[in-house]
């Protein structure tokens, strides 16, 4: 006991820093440990990025339909996204909505969480979790007999004339309201993992300097939370512009595709369709590398992380 | 912040403020920290309910007791126990799962292993090529399922073939391990960031050599952060679709048994045993944080 006592006396509290304080020099220790985890992401991460390059940049034989030579065949791109324009700005339309959605359903829910909910936070917790122990396509499709013609919601809004074609299902809202539901809690978690954080103090010192809820919370709370809503940003907007299957199980065959829906069918059912699909992966992929690298710019990764 | 009273100056001479400070009246602030303080937590509860909406519709609907296809509710003879008395009744629908599971469970266990080393050799080391394995290991986690099952899809078709590797059962194995290993290095690293240096400092001025240290010290402090990590990886294995329709050739997983059999109408067993996962899991849930907040009373 004394021993701790002197170790206690002996070092300041840990800081945030104080990790790095322990950590140790190796030679060949450190990369034993990172080898076969390195190993596998490199073989089934690095490479398969590397081929879906190359494969990109393929032309085709014109007289053997599937087959293609090693080229660089810039015109891939330039027709993918040509061709496809539409479906692109629709992936980033409907992830920007949904992350918007998102984030004002997020915010009060974490801000509860955080400040409101008490010893209820373990279960409020428990709660944002727990939908996602069902399958997430069940879910989809559960949404779907909901919003469905025939459904509740859909019959209020048609008898109220909320909607101009009588139809929520197969439209662009629907499409929006799924991936909404869904990357919901990506949103939620590092926003309150962001509150959680803050010094409740800070708060309430911005009321005893005469600011009113609105000017605490604008001047005060949400810079505090800025980098969990920034990084729930990134967690909700990145699998939204890439999903399909909202898409596919909502929406309607043709005003709703994303760029999702284009990839998959270019490489299942679009005969020749593996360039013009590398293409629109790799344009999909370094739109949002390119977010994210601001963003660790901006802010560091680690609050990502 | 707890409570409005707090934050309403009722008191307090009005020179006292700093010039320039925009002073409201009282009622008025009351009435707004009134509702701004309910405000959160009425929204909140909305949120979760619309967050358990489609739990529920999972629910009342594997008491259907329908003729075709399990769409529309039919009111003759419903609700019925049939199917969760007889869950594997649908065809496919249990080998679906038998797949899940014995992939999630493969994919976990390697995941979490892989993922364990290189969390502690990324924070308890300092080499040359750190900042390298730590983008490798983040760069997969930003980047969208579609491609990264569009590139694996590429590498299995146009690479592995060669060696013998078909798309199916061990495609997935592979594919899996691969994307949560970046999820299990995560939360690996942060239960050693928040680990308290002086423990271990503690166990070598008491002559614990670095071994004993590292079992009967950092081990066990680390271990509910890899118990984490693999839950987390294997709720990831588990829910993955798109991922697991690139690379999954004929096998079917559950996720995959919905998704194609949807058109037709998913059969109430789906609906049964989805929903039991779900009880499961929150039952695992609340007892974790039963056990947890039993052990360390705040």
């Amino acid at each position: 006991m004394s021993a701790l006592a002197h170790v206690g006396s002996a070092s300041a509290a840990p800081t945030p820093g104080a990790a790095d304080e322990t950590a140790k020099r190796g030679r060949f220790l450190p990369y034993l440990l990172l080898l076969p985890g390195g190993l596998w992401l490199i073989i089934f991460f690095v490479v398969p990025l590397v081929q879906l390059f190359t494969v990109s940049l393929q032309s085709r034989f014109p007289e053997y339909p599937g087959y293609y030579y090693r080229d660089v065949n810039v015109k891939n791109y330039w027709s993918a996204l040509t061709e496809f324009a539409p479906h692109f700005g629709r992936s980033l339309l409907f992830a920007g909505l949904a992350t918007f959605f998102a984030f004002c359903l997020a915010y009060p829910l974490a801000y509860a969480m955080a400040f409101k909910a008490g010893r209820w936070r373990g279960l409020m917790m428990i709660c944002v979790i727990a939908p996602f122990f069902t399958s997430f396509i069940l879910r989809t499709i559960a949404w779907r007999q909901i919003l469905a013609d025939e459904g509740p919601i859909a019959r209020i809004a048609n008898a109220l004339h909320l909607l101009p074609n009588g139809h929520i299902t197969e439209t662009w809202i629907a499409v929006v309201a799924g991936l909404t539901y869904n990357f919901l809690p990506f949103m939620v978690l590092p926003i309150y993992a962001s509150l959680e954080r803050a010094d409740p103090r800070v708060i309430e010192a911005g009321g005893d300097l005469y600011a009113n809820g609105f000017t605490t919370f604008r001047t005060v709370t949400l810079p505090m939370s800025m980098p969990g809503v920034l990084a729930g940003t990134l967690l909700t907007f990145i699998p939204a512009a890439g999903d399909y299957v909202n898409a596919e199980l909502l929406g309607s065959d043709r005003s709703t595709k994303m760029v999702g829906n284009v990839i998959e069918s270019q490489f299942f059912k679009v005969p020749d369709g593996y360039p013009t699909a590398a293409a629109l992966s790799f344009t999909l992929m370094a739109l949002i590398l390119g977010m994210v690298f601001l963003y660790a710019r901006k802010f560091g990764t680690e609050d990502l992380l | 912040m707890s409570s409005p009273s707090m934050t309403v100056p009722n008191s307090g001479p009005r020179g006292a403020q700093p010039a320039g400070a925009v002073y409201r009246p009282s009622f008025g602030r009351r009435v707004s920290a009134w509702i701004a303080d309910r405000f959160a937590m009425i929204v909140a509860i909305l949120v979760l309910l619309y967050l358990f909406t489609p739990v529920a519709y999972t629910f009342v609907f594997s008491f259907n007791n329908y003729h075709k296809s399990n769409i529309t509710w039919n009111p003759e003879g419903s609700p019925t126990l049939k199917h969760w008395k007889n869950p594997c009744g649908a065809p496919g629908v249990c080998d679906a799962l038998v797949t899940s599971l014995q992939v999630g469970f493969i994919a976990t266990v390697a995941a979490t292993v892989l993922g364990t080393l290189l969390a502690f050799a990324l924070v308890r080391y300092r080499f040359p090529g750190r900042g390298a394995g730590n983008v490798l290991v983040f760069v997969p986690m930003a980047t969208p399922e579609i491609v990264l099952g569009a590139s694996l899809l590429t590498i299995f078709v146009q690479g592995f073939v060669r060696v013998g590797l078909r798309l199916g059962f061990w495609t997935i194995v592979i594919a899996h391990i691969m994307f949560c290993l970046s999820f299990v290095v995560v939360t690996v690293k942060a239960r050693l960031l928040s680990l308290d240096p002086r423990l271990e400092e503690a166990a070598s001025d008491l002559y614990a050599g670095p071994g004993s240290t590292f079992w009967k010290v950092t081990f066990p402090l680390v271990l509910p952060g890899i118990v984490g990590a693999a839950l987390l990886a294997f709720s990831l294995s588990f829910d993955d679709f798109i991922i697991t329709n690139f690379v999954s050739g004929n096998v079917t997983t559950f996720p995959k048994f919905v998704y194609v059999s949807y058109l037709r109408g998913i059969p109430a067993q789906a609906n049964v045993i989805g929903f039991s996962l779900f009880l499961f899991a929150v039952t695992l849930v609340v007892l974790g944080q039963v056990i947890g907040s039993a052990r360390k009373p705040k």
